[in-house]
C-alpha cells in the first residue's frame, strides 16, 4: 500500500508552512508525526495534493511549564517526550496518565499530542484529557494567532475547526486553580488498540475541596464527549463516596456508546461509570493518606 | 531512474518531482532518487536491497518493519523515504559488527527467541533501542518496550528472555552480568 501522488514540501518556518497551505487552497495537509495521516493516505482515505512536512521547523518540539503554572506543548512534541517527562508528571497527573496509553511505544516515538488533537479521532486519548483540563489549541494563520478551546476545536469525527491555511502550533493547559489531581483510565483489548472506553477526570483541589472539575470521555460517542454535568456535580465540596457515585452516574448518562466488536453499548457505559469511580476514589484515598 | 513503483507505473509521473535524498544507512551514506510517496520501508527493501526490514501488516500495527531513525525505533511502513533525507537509519543488517553478532542477536540465538524469524528484525531493533536507553531493564520493561511488535510464533516468552540475556551480556562480567543472571541458581 502506498499513497497516491502528492507534492512534498518541508518548510523551515511556521510562516512558510502557512504560505504553502494557503497556496494549497484546501488540497494541502500538514504532516507532523504521520502516525495517523500516513496510514490514512496508504488506505487512500486521504489523498492530499500537497504535504507540508513541519518536521524541519526548529523550536516546535518543546513542552514546558510556565511560571504561572500553564503547560505548553509544541506541535512537534512527541508522545514519548511526554511519557518520559518528569516535569509533566509533577505538573499535571492527568496528562502524565494518558501519555503511556496512546498507541504503542514505537508509534509514540513519532506521533504528537497536537497531531492527535488535529486528527480528532473520537477514539483519541489526548482530546478527552484536554477537554477535561479545559485545554486549548493555539492556531496560527495568515492573520496571526488565535486560541481555541479543545472542546470547540474538535468539530466532529475526524474534523477540526482549523482553516485550511492554519497550523496548530501548540496545545495549552491553563494553570490549575489549586492542586491538580485526577487521572486517565482506558480499556483496551491489547496494547496499541484504541479505547473500548476511556475516561479522563481532572480536578483542582483547594483545602480538600474541588474548585474546578472536568470529565472527558473517549470512544463512547461520535466524537470526544465533555461530561459537563458529571464535572459540575463535583465542584464546590470535598470528594465523598456520594459525590463520586453521582458523578459516575452522570458520566455514564453522558456517554453515547454504540455496540461494536469492542463491546455492547451498555457494557461501555458501565466501563465509563466504573472508571469515574476508580479515578475519583483513588484521588480521595491519596488525599486521605496525605492528610 | 527506474521507478520504485515499476509494478504500477514504468515511469515516474512527470508532474511530481523526484527528489535526490541521502541517507546514512548502517553507517554508510547512500543516495536515491525517490518520489515523495515512497515509504521508508520500500526505500530500504527495494532501492537499497536491505530486505531484513520486513513488511508484515503494512498498517503500523505489527512492528516487523521497525528500524532505528536517529537511534529511535520507528515503523518504516509509516514514514516517507524523503523524511530520512539527512538522517541516520539502522536496519537489522547494521546490528552485527564485522565478525561478531550484536548481543541482542546472540540472545535471540541462545534463548530461542525466534521461530519463523519474520518479526525478529523489528524485535531486535526495538530491543536495541531499549537497551541503549536502559541497560538494566526489568522483565516488565522489556515487555513494555516490545509491545508494539507482534510475533505470531514464539509467544514472547523466549523473546523477552533473549533481550534480558543481551542486557546481561552488554553490561559485562563486572556488573555481575555476563549472561548467567537468568541461569539456574548457583549453589
Ligand atoms: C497502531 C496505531 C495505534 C494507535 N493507537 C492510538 C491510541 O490508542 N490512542 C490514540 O489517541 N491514538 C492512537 N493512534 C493514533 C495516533 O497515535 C495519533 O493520532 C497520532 O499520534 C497523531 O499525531 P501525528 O503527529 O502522528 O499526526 P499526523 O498523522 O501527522 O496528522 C494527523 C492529522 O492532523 C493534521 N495535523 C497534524 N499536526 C498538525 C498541525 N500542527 N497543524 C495542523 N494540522 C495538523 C494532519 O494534517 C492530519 O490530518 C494510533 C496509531 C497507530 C498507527
Ligand atoms: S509492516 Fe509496518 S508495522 Fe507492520
Ligand atoms: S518468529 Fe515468527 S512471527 Fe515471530
Amino acid at each position: 500500500m502506498y499513497p497516491s501522488r502528492f507534492q512534498y514540501e518541508a518548510p523551515t518556518t511556521v510562516e512558510a508552512a502557512i504560505d504553502l497551505l494557503h497556496r494549497g487552497g484546501g488540497e494541502a495537509k500538514v504532516l507532523a508525526g504521520g502516525q495517523s495521516l500516513i496510514p490514512m493516505m496508504k488506505l487512500r482515505f486521504a489523498s492530499p495534493e500537497l504535504l507540508v512536512d513541519i518536521n524541519h521547523i526548529p523550536g516546535l518540539d518543546y513542552h514546558r511549564v510556565d511560571p504561572d503554572g500553564s503547560i505548553h506543548i509544541g506541535a512537534l512534541c512527541r508522545h514519548v517526550d511526554l511519557e518520559q517527562s518528569t516535569t509533566l508528571a509533577d505538573a499535571q497527573p492527568v496528562l502524565a496518565a494518558v501519555a503511556p496509553l496512546v498507541a504503542d511505544p514505537i508509534v509514540r516515538t513519532r506521533g504528537t499530542l497536537v497531531g492527535s488533537l488535529c486528527h480528532a479521532d473520537p477514539q483519541g486519548d489526548w482530546a478527552s484529557a484536554m477537554v477535561a483540563l479545559d485545554g486549548q489549541v493555539v492556531a496560527q494563520g495568515p492573520q496571526g494567532r488565535r486560541s481555541i478551546p479543545v472542546a470547540d476545536f474538535v468539530a466532529g469525527p475526524f474534523q477540526n475547526v482549523l482553516a485550511h491555511d492554519e497550523v496548530a502550533v501548540e496545545a495549552v493547559v491553563p494553570a490549575p486553580a489549586g492542586t491538580p489531581a485526577g487521572g486517565y483510565l482506558k480499556l483496551e483489548r491489547r496494547i496499541g488498540d484504541f479505547a473500548t472506553a476511556g475516561v479522563a477526570v481532572a480536578l483542582d483541589l483547594v483545602n480538600g475541596s474541588v474548585s474546578r472539575a472536568g470529565v472527558g470521555l473517549t470512544g463512547v460517542g461520535s466524537s470526544t464527549i465533555a461530561a459537563t454535568d458529571a464535572a459540575q456535580a463535583l465542584v464546590g465540596a470535598a470528594l465523598s463516596p456520594d459525590a463520586i457515585n453521582r458523578a459516575a452516574d452522570l458520566a455514564a448518562e453522558a456517554a453515547q456508546p454504540r455496540s461494536d466488536h469492542r463491546g455492547s453499548a451498555s457494557y461501555k457505559r458501565q466501563v465509563v461509570r466504573t472508571f469515574v469511580v476508580r479515578i475519583l476514589t483513588n484521588v480521595l484515598e491519596s488525599d486521605e493518606r496525605a492528610a | 531512474m527506474t521507478s520504485l513503483f515499476s509494478e504500477i507505473s514504468p515511469e515516474p509521473a512527470a508532474d511530481v518531482p523526484v527528489r535526490r535524498i541521502t541517507v546514512t544507512v548502517n553507517g554508510q551514506r547512500r543516495s536515491a532518487d525517490v518520489e515523495p510517496r515512497l515509504l521508508l520501508a520500500h526505500l530500504l527493501r527495494q532501492a537499497f536491497r536491505l530486505t531484513g526490514t520486513h513488511t508484515g501488516c503494512d498498517t503500523t500495527n505489527c512492528g516487523a518493519c521497525t528500524v532505528l531513525y536517529d537511534g529511535q525505533p520507528v515503523k518504516s511502513c509509516t514514514m516517507l523515504a524523503v523524511q530520512a533525507d539527512g538522517h541516520e537509519v539502522t536496519t537489522v543488517e547494521g546490528l552485527a559488527g564485522a565478525s561478531e553478532l550484536h548481543p541482542v542477536q546472540e540472545g535471540f540465538r541462545d534463548e530461542h527467541g525466534l521461530q519463523c524469524g519474520f518479526c525478529t528484525p523489528g524485535m531486535m531493533l526495538a530491543a536495541k533501542a531499549l537497551l541503549d536507553r536502559n541497560p538494566d531493564p526489568t522483565e516488565d520493561e522489556v515487555r513494555w518496550a516490545l509491545s508494539g511488535n507482534l510475533c505470531r510464533c514464539t509467544g514472547y516468552q523466549n523473546i523477552v528472555k533473549s533481550v534480558l540475556w543481551a542486557a546481561d551480556k552488554m553490561r559485562g562480567p563486572d556488573t555481575g552480568g555476563g549472561g548467567d543472571r537468568h541461569d539456574e541458581e548457583q549453589p
